[in-house]
């Protein structure tokens, strides 16, 4: 089979797989990448969440095919000191910790689309992503204080 | 984490969790090399020359914010440095825990507390008696900070590293004095998680990312039918597809080994089974609830009996009956089970996300045929728990499936669809409730009929029922338990998941049928309970029960006392349409002494997040006897946008620690469908409360 091309985490990569086989397993079973979660395997969950060409994605329900040439970023990607990431920091939310790559994933899109996202903002845009520890709570907070971070803001 | 199996193999465990200490000075591998190996000073505690401190977590995390709480207590009675501990999750050794070595009954810290803290205090003064004979000085002149040695009378200092050989030479001291709480630097404060960093970058390695060098995958469609067995099955379909390795029946279900997830859950779907079905395919919810109804007229055992209540019953002013209903729950923790096994001819290796260490050794050893001493259990972090990961059942399968394929590491995989109809779930329950009640109002007797399928220890079936804690003159518990042939098993809060729903929803019925405040209903009823008492009214306090709230908004209260602890909630609800929503939950908890009071607040919320998906939303249906839900779409836990603004107010004690993990999924479910009776003046009295309930 032809390889499957795309951008990612900001390098190229080409893999030999079959172009219906979802990027979820690309990434982790092919590439050995964890940190993109299977939850559920069809949408419904956000656990495998990462970003293609910026916009948040289900990877789980993505074909390989349909990723080459554009740019996939991955929890790996984030670098570790990227706003939301501090901010999940600062607050401890992760408790089990499984959705939470999804979870920091779909966010991190959210604050770059709505600088100063409010509580109905947060709902809307987080409402995909499952969590069976119910860190909500924790993740509204966390969004907020990503925003501020993002602008610069202090402690 | 690493295992060192070497190190740990020199281990020599003393009977007892608290007196174990094990002395042993492990000279690295191979190559001895004492500039870098740990002395260990227990089974707990181990210090290398460079003065690096790991710690053994004897408890599995699952989010509950055990290997900081550890961690913190260890720390604190040891004198270490917060800021150079390692951790590390230990094989099955008894030193962890006997019978089991597990983490369940919200009992981490109940019963690691006191121990924890002797062994903690055990090595400190092992490394003071070491730095005083070093020093030639009584051990009155040597104190401990950060990890260090002090000497009082000169300050000269040595490191933990340093003396650390030393100390793990000596004898344990077997009263040790341990710090009062005003000593305490660390217990009872809310240092940062010391997972967070992992969980936050995508590096923890959860069960699911454990990957073993040349390792395959493998799925498993099972039976549909619980009990049921392959009859004969085709796998021409499913060997066509590229990357299946082998195709073969493991007796309740058919399994793939693949060279990748992906193709194994395709390979699974193309299977063509014939079932054996079994006994059991004509269970259904409509079946069961209509043979349990029946059953509730009939006498069951009884497990609770104060006073007369016949005789009760028969003179009461007033008489009032009701019954209740929950469905079997799924746990439906967010990484789906797992387990990577290796079997060899003569060892087996199981890296799996466990609650019970030991079950899932037995579970291997049974599956395999070896000894306990052949097996290791290597534990990885857990993508929640629940009580699900206590199961042995999906080690014993994916042990079956290595054992297929000798010398070659196997992980399999659970779909989504798998977890939701493979399940050991939580029983369903039909309770039928009779009470009397006085010229005033007030309960002279009640009569509880628990019809449940049994599971676990006995009791737990009617527990948050049989132990409530009102004082009612005449009050009989009784219980009926229909094996119906689906796993059951523990789901968080067991018991009290449902029975708290049905004795608290009951217990607002009694106050509001004589047109009583449920606050003080239950206060009357509680007036010798002090510490259910002090959570409900600081629960009331906090919430502002009694003062004015915007149009539309209605409060409930419901209170419990289980694990050790004390909840009580008030939640206030709108209902628009038939559709409920929680704008807010305040929580007072009682759950002795707090070890670390974020984690406690943060346990606090999850409880009540994990509670309000049975109120308001999912349950398990039976049809045929299959399980009908298959995905987030037909069993969908509670969403952010459905999560409520949360309070949780911790009552300062001094008493032993209580549990939390478990402390307030009880009272969520009554506290909701409480409000939702105040909003609406319907009772729902079976679970979920949906919104054509309502409407």
């Amino acid at each position: 089979m032809p390889a499957i091309t795309f951008n990612l985490n900001g390098r190229s990569q080409s893999v030999n797989v079959p172009n219906d086989m979802p990027l979820l397993w690309v990434l982790r079973d092919t590439l050995g990448m964890t940190g993109t979660k299977f939850g559920c395997g069809m949408a419904l969950c956000g656990a495998c969440t990462v970003h293609v060409n910026g916009t948040p994605i289900r990877s789980c329900s993505t074909t390989a095919a349909s990723v080459a040439g554009k740019n996939v970023t991955t929890i790996e990607g984030l670098g570790g000191a990227h706003s939301v990431q501090k901010a999940w920091m600062e607050m401890d939310v992760p408790q089990c910790g499984y959705c939470q790559s999804g979870q920091i994933m779909t966010a991190a899109a959210l604050v770059q689309k709505t600088a100063k996202p409010s509580d109905a903002d947060i709902d809307e845009a987080m409402r995909g992503n499952l969590c069976r520890c119910g860190t909500y709570p924790s993740i509204r907070k966390a969004i907020h204080r990503a925003a501020q971070l993002q602008q610069g803001g202090r402690a | 984490m690493k295992l060192d199996t070497t190190r740990r193999g020199f281990l020599q465990t003393s009977a007892g969790a608290a007196a174990s200490l094990v002395l042993g000075f492990h000279l690295g591998g191979g190559e001895a090399d004492a500039q870098t190996a740990n002395a260990e000073l227990n089974a707990f505690i181990s210090i290398s020359p460079d003065n690096m401190v790991t710690l053994q977590i004897h408890k599995s995390e699952m989010g509950q914010g055990v290997v900081t709480s550890i961690s913190q207590i260890l720390a604190d009675e040891a004198d270490i440095d917060w800021n150079r501990i390692k951790t590390e999750f230990p094989g099955v050794k008894p030193v962890y825990g006997t019978p089991m070595m597990g983490t369940y009954g919200s009992l981490t810290i109940r019963t690691s507390w006191a121990p924890l803290r002797k062994t903690a205090a055990q090595a400190r003064e092992m490394l003071v008696q070491a730095a005083a004979t070093r020093w030639g000085v009584p051990v009155s002149q040597v104190r401990t900070e950060n990890s260090n040695v002090i000497n009082t009378a000169t300050n000269a200092r040595l490191t933990y590293g340093a003396i650390a050989a030393d100390a793990a030479k000596l004898a344990v001291p077997a009263n040790p004095t341990l710090k009062t709480a005003a000593q305490f630097k660390l217990i009872g404060t809310s240092p940062k998680r010391m997972d967070t960093q992992m969980k936050t970058t995508g590096t923890a390695t959860f069960g699911m990312d454990y990957r073993a060098p040349g390792m395959l995958y493998a799925a498993i469609e099972r039976c549909p039918v619980f009990e049921g067995k392959v009859k004969t099955f085709d796998a021409t379909k499913a060997k066509a597809i590229a990357g299946v390795k082998e195709v073969f029946s493991i007796g309740h279900g058919v399994a793939v080994v693949a060279e990748n997830t992906w193709v194994a859950l395709q390979a699974k779907k193309a299977l063509v089974i014939t079932w054996d079905e079994g006994p059991r395919a004509g269970n259904s919810t409509p079946g069961l609830r209509a043979a349990w109804a029946a059953l509730a007229n009939t006498p069951g055992q009884s497990v609770q009996n104060t006073g007369n209540v016949d005789t009760a019953l028969a003179s009461a002013a007033k008489k009032i009956e009701a019954v209740y209903e929950a469905p079997y729950l799924s746990h439906a923790p967010m990484e789906p089970l797992n387990a990577t096994v290796l079997v060899t001819d003569t060892k087996c290796d199981v890296w799996v996300g466990t609650q019970i260490q030991t079950v899932a050794m037995q579970a291997a050893a049974m599956a395999t045929g070896f000894k306990e001493d052949q097996i290791s259990i290597h534990t990885l972090y857990l993508g929640g728990g629940f009580g699900r990961r206590g199961g042995e059942d999906y080690v014993h399968e994916a042990v079956e499936v290595a054992k297929h394929m000798k010398g070659t590491p196997v992980k399999t995989v659970w779909s989504r669809e798998d977890d939701l109809q493979h399940d050991t779930y939580r029983p369903a329950s039909y309770t039928k409730f009779s009470a009397g009640l006085d010229a005033d109002g007030y309960p002279v007797a009640i009569h509880a009929k628990v019809v449940s399928p049994p599971f676990g220890q006995p009791g737990v079936q009617t527990e948050g029922i049989r132990d409530m804690k009102y004082a009612i003159p005449n009050f009989r518990c009784e219980q009926h338990s229909p094996d119906v042939g689906i796993p059951v098993s523990y789901w968080r809060s067991v018991g009290y998941s449902q029975n708290t729903f049905f004795m608290e929803s009951f217990l607002d019925e009694l106050a509001a049928a004589t047109n009583k405040d449920p606050l003080e209903y239950r206060r009357k009823l509680l007036a010798n309970q002090p510490r259910m008492l002090a959570v409900l009214n600081l629960a009331a306090e906090k919430a502002g029960w009694g003062t004015p709230l915007p149009a539309g908004r209605f409060r409930g209260i419901a209170v419990v006392s289980n694990i050790g602890s004390f909840n009580a909630q008030v939640a206030e609800v709108s209902v628009t349409g038939g559709k409920v929503k929680v704008h807010k939950v305040v929580c007072a908890v009682d759950c002795g002494i707090v070890v670390n009071p974020a984690i406690v607040a943060q346990q606090i919320e999850s409880g009540i997040v994990y509670g309000l998906g049975p109120a308001l939303k999912h349950g398990i249906t039976l049809d045929k006897g299959r399980v009908v839900n298959t995905n987030f779409n037909s069993y969908d836990p509670t969403r952010i946008d459905e999560t409520p603004v949360i309070e949780v107010h911790v009552v300062p004690s001094t008493q032993a620690p209580g549990g939390t993990g478990e402390a307030s999924t009880p009272t969520t479910p009554p506290a909701v469908l409480n409000a939702v009776y105040a909003a609406t003046k319907k009772r729902i009295r079976v679970l979920p409360a949906l919104q054509k309930d309502l409407a």
